[in-house]
């Protein structure tokens, strides 16, 4: 290690003890990020290791001298390419964890035993292999990094470059015809769709509205019957389809109970038997009695 | 230090993202440890690149970044037609070419 800091000498051959304790304390982070992208239950949790192990890479990138590819990792990975996958969270819904069940027996432990396994063969592969001395990137960083790839980029690769840049307007444009929906047929009308519902003579007023009046009006709780059982009508479709519809029917009953309970013990009466939500109502009779 | 450890590491993320493709059902979840792999191998080459002496690694890692940026596009474009058509994003359910 030269004795001047400068940032060549950072990305020499050897490294310094700094850059040593970075390894190995982002790298304990990387690692970690990664195992709970694996791990965590949720898309959303996942999306977020997964970024915070991107950034540690972008902070080795730029240990190792790639100044431009660490700054293309930020901008490129963790605020392009991890943002569109929460949005895509977002839409497919956050909620929906993943299920657990294992739909091949046994799977789950072969797939770790074949990770173990191939890890192994990757680790021992590179110490086994005669990798020369480090040369460091002091000379070809010389003229600057950036100015570097890009006298690469525009000579040699010039015509990889070329293509990827055919590959990225083909995707952008594949992302849009597959996103895109061609609607074949005009939108019904609100007349037609009023005729459509005299004519099936199912329901011809409006849906009714979610929530219990007095009590919760969110549009992820059912309204409830007079029965006290819940709607599933008064939902939206979609939060059905998601599974989100909160039921309040039993907390009804439950405060019911409570309450009765209550002014029981008020009234200093014999202790309540056991009661259902009718004997509720009986109990206000007799009160008014 | 030995610039080496940097392939150790690369190695690892390289693992934990092949498990991960392989025990995970969502299918975004599945994507992401693909960009994971991907990622393992942009710091694999930015590590020769430094062992080497010369530029070519970086630039591969640059050209593996855009063909991802590319890929993820299309990925999730695929994912939300499922999603939109399936109403799931698992991959179990995505067993049949039609719906």
């Amino acid at each position: 290690m030269s004795a001047a800091p400068s940032l060549a000498a950072l990305a020499a051959s050897t490294t310094s003890t700094g850059e040593a304790v970075q390894f190995w304390i982002l790298g304990t982070v990387a690692v970690i990020g990664a195992l709970s992208t694996i791990l965590m239950r949720r898309a959303v949790h996942s999306a977020l290791c997964l970024a915070g192990t991107m950034i540690i890479l972008a902070v080795f990138y730029l240990a190792n001298g790639a100044y431009f590819l660490g700054i293309v990792q930020v901008v490129v990975y963790t605020g392009a390419i991890m943002m569109l996958f929460l949005f895509v969270v977002m839409l497919v819904g956050v909620t929906a964890a993943d299920s657990l069940k294992e739909s091949i027996k046994g799977q789950r432990w072969l797939a770790a035993l074949c990770a173990l396994g191939f890890g192994a063969l990757l680790i021992a592969g590179i110490s086994r292999a005669s990798l020369g001395a480090s040369n460091g990137l002091a000379a070809a960083n010389a003229g600057g990094n950036v100015e570097g790839l890009a006298a690469l980029i525009f000579t040699k690769y010039v015509f990889a470059f070329e293509i990827t840049g055919a590959l990225l307007i083909t995707a952008a444009v594949g992302a849009m015809v597959l996103t895109h929906r061609e609607r074949t047929e005009k939108a019904a009308t609100q007349r037609e769709l009023a005729e459509r519902r005299v004519r099936e003579g199912k329901h011809l007023p409006p849906l009714p509205a979610p929530g219990v009046y007095a009590r919760h009006n969110a549009v992820d709780i059912a309204g409830l019957l007079p029965d006290g059982t819940p709607s599933e009508l008064t939902v939206s479709q979609t939060l059905r389809a998601r599974g989100q519809v909160r039921d309040v029917s039993t907390e009804a009953l439950n405060d019911l109970k409570a309450l009765e309970q209550r002014s029981e013990e008020r009234l200093g009466r014999r202790p309540a038997p056991a009661r259902t939500a009718r004997g509720g109502a009986e109990h206000e009779e007799e009160n008014d009695r | 230090m030995n610039p080496v450890n940097y392939l150790y590491l690369a190695a690892l993320l390289f693992t934990i993202g092949a498990t991960g493709v392989l025990i995970r059902r969502n299918a975004i979840v599945v994507f992401m440890c693909v960009e994971l792999m991907l990622n393992a191998c942009n710091l694999a080459f930015v590590a020769f690149s430094r062992m080497h002496g010369n530029l070519d690694g970086q630039i591969i890692a640059f050209f593996t970044m855009v063909v991802a940026a590319a890929e993820v596009v299309v990925g999730l474009a695929i994912i939300v037609s499922l999603f939109r058509s399936r109403h799931s994003a698992s991959v179990d359910d995505a067993s049949l070419m039609k719906l």
